[in-house]
């Protein structure tokens, strides 16, 4: 089963107390907080977690696989996540 | 931003404690990571989903000095964007 965002409310919830709409409150508005920035290009660093990174891709020449189209890529802005070396390491113990 | 300035702006925007929006962030991003350790999805609507990925052990070749290596099996947690963040970062 994934973890969604209820079940992390659920968390909140239990572990700190708050009510449960006021749990569901703060993890939307943490959520918007982060949207917020990475909209505003400003990136996030959690240590211990990871990055989120705003990057700056430049128009390009594309092809549609399925029709073979030559097409134009538009220049983009796109978030990338790169983990941190510590959460990385949890990941891969008992491997 | 960094982990103690999103603390403090959820502080702010949410009327709390600096230590409880602490508590909020940090059970935030450990129930991520401990779902991630145990190899489990997560799914966050509209913000992104992460995943682990599995890659396989090789055999590669140290390009500079051309020695083999083995590159042992490995995990890599994955993070896809989710439709209204990519949307509104893409401007």
């Amino acid at each position: 089963m994934a973890l969604t965002k209820e079940k992390i409310i659920g968390t909140i919830y239990e572990k700190i107390g708050f009510s449960k709409s006021q749990s569901r409150d703060v993890v939307e508005q943490l959520l918007e907080i982060i949207k917020k920035a990475l909209a505003s290009e400003e990136n996030i660093l959690i240590s211990g977690f990871g990055k989120f990174v705003v990057k700056r891709k430049r128009a390009r020449r594309g092809r549609n696989p399925q029709t073979n189209k030559d097409l134009q890529l538009k220049a983009r802005r796109v978030v990338v996540f790169k983990t941190s070396g510590v959460l990385r390491k949890k990941v891969n113990t008992g491997l | 931003m960094n982990k103690s300035q999103l603390i403090e702006a959820l502080a702010k925007d949410q009327d709390l404690t600096i230590k409880n929006a602490e508590l909020v962030v940090t059970h935030f991003f450990e129930s991520i990571e401990e779902a991630l350790a145990n190899g489990q999805r997560v799914e966050i609507r509209g913000f992104g989903s992460f995943k682990v990925k599995n890659y396989h052990g090789y055999k590669g070749r140290n390009p500079k000095t051309g020695s083999i290596i083995n590159v042992s099996q490995k995990r890599l947690p994955f993070f896809k964007v989710g439709k209204e963040l990519k949307e509104r970062v893409d401007v």
